[in-house]
């Protein structure tokens, strides 16, 4: 017997199909049947009711940390991919730089299946570019690609050789997966605490400058002309950085690019009085930066956005500010944030926060999903564009709580996500 | 005898914070403590039975000591607690050593470490007064208070005098404090030094900014020399600690082209021959140990008027036993 989902009465917003109406979504056994105005759903379909909600094809974050192998005290697979789910994504790109690192096809089977078992959150696992994530020398990478690795990254590290980034950006082209680039001058800024500025030099924090970060955004978009391969760019936080990419997109450059929720909406100033929640890397910069960077996000500049949920113990946090990690988690907190900072601030429209929180995440990674056409997969987000609420770290579905953005009151959450038509997270 | 009181809040963390009759009202209490030290029995029993630990995780000598001598003349029970042979150096966290200490109830904690932010995070996390004894970069708040309290004693003012520091600005927590606090009581602030050693910012602190010394010297009324760590050549900041004296040492060849007499200050510890020579270190016009005795008498002010805004000092002091 066929399972079947019916979601009535919500307004569906679907940008691959050009499609905002208040209609019906239907699911059978995992893919979606139709949609409709006056849709006659199986009797034994399981209805939902959507009257007042938003239906859009579910969220991707294709920039998660979860932690596992390794690190399971700040998270785990399986609470990642609940966290997601609780978060409204349905898909999420797991970040290889665990201990030990993703960077051979066992490990990524490993990560799949992790993930499978998780019943949440699909998990796509990302592999490393170079072995070990030492910078050296290429990783598996068509193996891994194999074993259902999506895209290839050392992310939490820069390609510091340059001459290897080529390699990648060329070799990952049999392969059609993009290569994610953590983009970094290690020589500028690895002793690095936040945003190199005035912030830093009051609070007596070593500095990031954003040069670090604007000269590999350059010289990677100047490899990926080279070579033709396909470069991701993670966080993008500089205003020169966005410009690039922009410039570059002009010139048919294959890149896309990445905006995190933090970025969006923070500056450096959030560091005062040593927050560690607010210490990320890339920093938080200027808001210059920021506006730049909403600015990127708007006129597409910036592909997706992304958490970089990045999990930490909070014993790791609770210490002086150059001694606690980087990372903030992002995926719990994703929807509220960017509806009520950034969408409500008029700096996108809900349509475009669909493309850039599903159509393209899912275009940039070619990860099935992204849309509500008849045949997709049946990842469903049900969102709740009114409802009020606090952050709140006990209500955290994930095993950390290092939020820069507890006690935010927010507007707009998610209420249900629906993977291959099966609800793995309700409110 | 009647001292003056201010509110100081829990904690001294830095000067950055503090208004200017927050700062004057240290300076005015440190000067009748000054006497205390001149004494020949030098203890009052203002602080008799309140406990204070300091807590160094850097090694200090001169402000370790001199917060020392103030606890013990003004009759404090101490403790100097050191990194290297504490639990820390068994992998106990800033956090749990604050709280262990606090379980065996403690009234204030001096505290000295290496990571810049680190006074703030104990003051936030333990009841206790907590005074900063230089945190990382950041600030070194009672350093800064007897260069105030020094220059104001030889000077008669600060409103309006023109001071330049000179040195590592970038790593140095009593560059920071200096700037705060001079800017506070209405000082003309220039920093001088590499540019490599300058924050990225530095004029957006308020400030002027030199690359040359002989241009902070023909501007300044008073020069306060930092000394120059020398793992910063090692760093690559500057390539010769002969470089740097040859183009930023202060020498009295270079004094003796300004219009005027500059008072000169040094933190200390003074490299001879690097940041400044023997001559003008040793000269009419420098007050670097009087720094060193006023920085007693600051200490006394900070840790009294501390102590003065705790609920239990009151009790103590109604009988007779303390402020």
């Amino acid at each position: 017997m066929s399972e079947a989902l019916w979601l009535h009465g919500g307004r569906v917003i679907d940008p691959s199909q050009g499609v905002d109406a208040t209609i019906d979504v239907l699911i059978v056994d995992g893919l979606v049947v139709t949609l409709g105005g006056d849709l006659r759903p199986p009797e034994t379909a399981r209805t939902v009711d959507c009257s007042g909600l938003i239906i859009t094809p579910g969220l991707i974050d294709v920039h998660v940390h979860m932690r596992e192998p390794g690190e399971e005290h700040k998270e785990t697979i399986a609470t990642g991919a609940a966290a997601a789910a609780a978060g409204g994504f349905t898909g999420v790109c797991a970040m290889p730089n665990t201990n030990p690192p993703v960077d051979d096809p066992a490990a990524v089977g490993f990560v799949a299946a992790q993930g499978r078992r998780a019943g949440a959150a699909r998990v796509y696992p990302v592999g490393c570019i170079s072995v070990g994530r030492a910078g050296e020398r290429l990783a598996l990478v068509g193996e891994m690609v194999d074993a259902g690795a999506v895209a290839i990254t050392d992310d939490g590290s820069p390609v510091m050789d340059s001459g290897l980034m080529r390699l990648a950006l060329e070799y990952s082209q049999s392969f059609g997966i993009p290569v994610a680039d953590h983009p970094e001058d290690l020589g500028l800024s690895a002793s690095g605490q936040m945003n190199e500025g005035l912030i830093s030099g009051r609070l007596g924090l070593s500095g990031k400058p954003n040069a670090a970060e604007d000269i590999h955004i350059v010289r990677d978009l100047l490899l990926a002309e080279l070579t033709g391969g396909h470069i991701h760019l993670q966080h993008v936080s500089t205003r020169f950085g966005v410009e690039s990419i922009r410039q570059a997109k002009a010139r048919g450059v294959r890149v896309t690019a990445e905006a995190s929720p933090h970025h969006l909406v923070l500056t450096h100033e959030a560091v005062k009085g040593y927050l560690t929640d607010a210490k990320m890397n890339p920093p938080l910069r200027t808001s210059e930066d920021k506006e730049a960077v909403r600015d990127g996000l708007a006129d597409g500049t910036l592909d997706t956005i992304a958490t970089d949920h990045a999990p930490h113990h909070y014993d790791e946090k609770e210490t002086a500010f150059a001694d606690a990690p980087n990372g903030i988690v992002g995926l719990e907190t994703a929807v509220g944030v960017i509806l009520t900072k950034v969408v409500a601030e008029g700096v996108i429209d809900l349509q475009t926060m669909v493309e850039r929180m599903s159509c393209q995440p899912a275009r940039a990674f070619g990860l099935p999903g992204g849309s509500l056409a008849e045949g997709s997969p049946g990842d469903v987000t049900v969102f709740d564009p009114n409802v009020k609420w606090t952050v709140d770290p006990e209500d955290f579905v994930s095993k950390s709580r290092n939020s820069p953005f507890i006690g935010w009151e927010l507007t707009g959450r998610p209420c249900y996500t629906i993977v291959g038509g099966r609800i793995v997270f309700e409110v | 005898m009647s001292l003056p009181t201010a509110s100081l809040g829990k904690d001294l963390v830095g000067l950055e914070d503090l208004s200017a009759e927050q700062i004057l009202a240290i300076l005015d209490t440190a000067e009748p403590f000054k006497e205390i030290s001149e004494r020949r029995i030098k203890k009052v029993p203002v602080l008799r039975g309140k406990t204070i630990v300091n807590l160094f995780f850097e090694a200090s000598t001169r402000t370790r000591i001199s917060f020392e001598f103030a606890e013990k003349r003004l009759s404090a029970d101490s403790v100097n607690i050191s990194a290297a042979v504490s639990s820390v150096s068994k992998g106990e966290t800033l956090v749990d050593t604050a709280r262990n200490l606090e379980a065996m109830r403690i009234d204030m904690v001096v505290m000295r470490h290496g990571a810049s932010g680190a006074a703030q995070f104990l003051a936030d996390r333990i009841p206790s007064n907590v005074v900063n004894a230089g945190d990382g970069r950041h600030e070194h708040p009672t350093q800064g208070l007897l260069d105030l309290l020094t220059i104001r004693d030889h000077v008669g003012k600060i409103d309006g005098l023109k001071v330049c520091i000179i040195g590592d600005i970038l790593h140095s927590r009593v560059a920071r404090s200096n700037i705060y606090g001079l800017l506070t009581l209405g000082a003309e602030v220039a920093v001088c030094g590499p540019p490599t050693l300058l924050p990225l910012c530095a004029d957006e602190f308020g400030v002027e900014v030199f690359t040359r010394v002989e241009e902070a010297i023909e501007w300044a009324e008073v020069l306060n020399v930092l000394r120059l760590q020398l793992e910063r050549m090692e760093g690559g900041y500057v390539p010769s600690l002969r470089e740097y004296n040859r183009i930023w040492g202060v020498t009295n060849e270079r004094l003796a082209a300004a219009k005027r007499d500059l008072l000169i200050l040094h933190p200390g510890p003074m490299n001879r021959g690097v940041e400044i020579d023997s001559d003008v270190a040793d000269g009419e016009h420098s007050v670097i140990l009087d720094q060193v005795t006023n920085g007693v008498a600051v200490r006394m002010a900070v840790l009294y008027l501390l102590a003065g805004g705790q609920p239990e000092s009151a009790e103590a002091a109604k009988q007779g036993h303390g402020a």
